[in-house]
């Protein structure tokens, strides 16, 4: 899902390459040189091979390919999903740039990836940072703890802090225990404060997540570098940035990449808490989507929402390996 | 010395808190669910008597029996399926390689880049037009396939990074594709395949829009579907609500606590391989 990832896949067309210029090569586990029927051997092996992925390749094709290349045919439709539907070009894509509602949606999901791709990145790093060196005693507990928010069903996760938003709730609880009071509120009910409350959940979900691939790529890190550091007279903070920091760039563009996705596509949690409100003030992308194809029958317009929203995605993804390879070399 | 026994306090103290922030919603959860029905309650309030009835009441009006069963019977074919499934792709493009292999490898990874918004809409045209909606059999197939980049991308980098005499060797002694598979490499892909099991129960048990949108039918679908769908009707039924999320988390909880380890391999090694 990054630089890194994406690089396993072409490991192995370049050991393929290596055979094709070996053309002669007899295929694996043939030890004498090639024979006639050698060639048609490996076609026939090929032709297997391709059997094994048959399973996997239909099922993909066909329920999610097939049905995402017909979102994009029905994104220049007119459709209520009954009558027969009429080509209408480009109109719905005009519309969800000129709709007010619609885009606001995109500019909420764009507001999102602060919580829930930056925060986590700093707070994932800061607990890396933490759970590092000296320290021993109960460091696992705390990797469980952490990360466990991450597992658990955003609709769980979103009923969960619709309670702790609530006026009678955790937060306002803990704000009047420290003399706070007057800024107790309904905190999803507030228009200019929904949406930072929303994300904030998707950091207290996310967080984890993140320290987890900091702290697997931290276990990666020459430890020569740390004794280097020390001998330097480096303290704690400065080998955790002059160190640990560089050496997690790969961790973080994945975590970016994936927290990102996770922003821009948010739909269980918005579903759950605020449904959009109030006055719209947290519609995303993926909640319009839904709503719009599935109650008020405008298929055309969803499509080319959900058509937006996944060139935004593929867009930012980009952008994000384009600028970590930048920063790589 | 002193001066670092103070630092690994301080560490201790912030990690202790941020812990506490972690954990603090869950505790208020559990206390609000062993309130009396119904009860007007704030923040951390502890119960004047436990009472377990919320658990009994919002399993039955939240139909969770139903509910529970559908979760069980879609993760239940779901898992094994899309690990046979991503287990003989990943195999066939790691060792095998037939023609096309890097392009077919390419086109499973891109949909990890693939919001599930763009797919459900048409999903559920293509389901309703060949009577897939509304049945298990089309939300399992849409799992599958939506599980299939991941799972195929997994397969793949974990047979590649076999060493390649032991497919040689199964070669030389004539072993057939098929043999190689299940008498080598599959020994030793317990620990590979057993993460990605654990992962594939995770998505299929958290899955929401997939079954919102497949099963219109609110008594067909998934427990955390059902719960979306009870916390309209519920709204401001605080002990109750709760209980009903607790009955929604219980199961994946319990799988997390068990299969900790394969979490954090299947999450980080997922991502970064």
């Amino acid at each position: 899902m990054s630089s890194d990832t994406s690089r396993a896949p072409t490991r192995l067309p370049a050991t393929r390459s290596l055979d094709a210029k070996a053309p002669r090569r007899a295929p694996l586990g043939d030890s004498t040189a090639p024979r006639p029927g050698a060639r048609r051997l490996h076609r026939k092996r090929a032709a297997a091979g391709l059997l094994y992925i048959l399973p996997a390749a239909v099922v993909y094709l066909g329920f999610t390919v097939w049905p995402a290349l017909n979102t994009v045919y029905l994104s220049f439709l007119d459709w209520d999903g009954i009558l027969p539907p009429t080509w209408v070009g480009l109109a719905n894509y005009a519309e969800v740039f000129t709709d007010p509602l619609l885009s606001s949606s995109i500019v909420h999901a764009l507001v999102l990836i602060i919580f829930f791709s930056f925060v986590p990145i700093v707070v994932g790093l800061a607990l890396t940072g933490l759970l590092m060196g000296k320290i021993k005693k109960g460091v696992t507990v705390f990797r469980v703890i952490f990360f466990l928010p991450y597992v658990l069903p955003l609709v769980a996760v979103g009923t969960t802090w619709r309670w702790m938003y609530n006026q009678d709730g955790l937060v306002n609880v803990l704000l009047g225990a420290v003399g706070l009071g007057d800024y107790t509120r309904a905190w999803l009910g507030d228009t200019g404060l929904a949406l930072i409350a929303l994300g904030l959940i998707g950091s207290w979900s996310l967080s984890g997540l993140c320290m987890m691939l900091f702290l697997a790529g931290a276990q990666k890190i020459d430890t020569g570098l740390y004794e280097a550091a020390t001998l330097d007279g480096a303290g704690p903070l400065r080998q955790f940035t002059a160190v640990t920091l560089p050496g997690l760039r790969g961790e973080v563009t994945v975590a970016a990449v994936i927290t990102t996705i996770a922003a821009l596509a948010s739909f269980d949690l918005v579903y759950v808490t605020t449904n959009g409100g109030p006055v719209n003030s947290t519609t995303v992308p993926g909640l319009l989507v839904y709503r719009l194809a599935f109650t008020e029958s405008e298929i055309g317009t969803a499509s080319a929402l959900a058509v937006v929203l996944t060139a935004l995605v593929i867009a930012l993804v980009s952008a994000i390996r384009f600028v970590a390879s930048r920063v790589d070399s | 010395m002193r001066a670092r026994r103070g630092a690994l306090t301080v560490r201790y103290v912030v990690l202790v808190a941020l812990a506490a922030g972690v954990l603090l919603p869950f505790v208020s959860i559990v206390l609000a669910s062993v309130q009396p029905s119904g009860t007007q309650l704030s923040g951390l309030a502890l119960p004047s008597r436990v009472s377990w009835e919320n658990f009994a009441l919002a399993w039955n009006q939240g139909n969770f029996s139903q509910l529970m069963l559908s979760s069980v019977i879609v993760a239940v074919v779901v898992v094994p399926l899309a690990a046979v499934c991503a287990t003989l792709a990943g195999y066939s493009l790691a060792v095998l390689r037939p023609y096309g292999s890097r392009a077919i490898s390419l086109g499973f990874v891109l949909g990890l880049t693939l919001p599930s918004e763009v797919v459900v809409v048409a999903l559920y045209f293509n389901l309703r037009g060949v009577g897939l909606t509304n049945s298990y059999l089309g939300v399992i197939l849409a799992e599958v396939a939506l599980f299939m980049p991941f799972g195929v991308y997994w397969m793949q980098t974990h047979f590649a990074a076999m060493p390649t005499e032991l497919i040689e060797a199964g070669r030389i002694d004539g072993a057939r594709d098929l043999a190689v598979l299940v008498r080598l490499l599959l020994p030793n892909s317990w620990p590979a395949i057993t993460t990605l099991a654990v992962l594939l129960f995770m998505w299929s048990w958290n899955q929401f829009l997939l079954i919102l949108v497949v099963m219109q039918d609110p008594d067909l679908r998934t427990a955390p579907a059902g719960l979306g769908f009870f916390v309209g009707q519920y709204t401001t039924n605080i002990p109750l609500l709760s209980a009903a999320s607790l009955l929604v988390i219980a199961p994946i909880v319990a799988v997390y606590l068990l299969f900790q380890r394969n979490f954090v391999t299947g999450v980080t090694q997922g991502a970064i391989k």
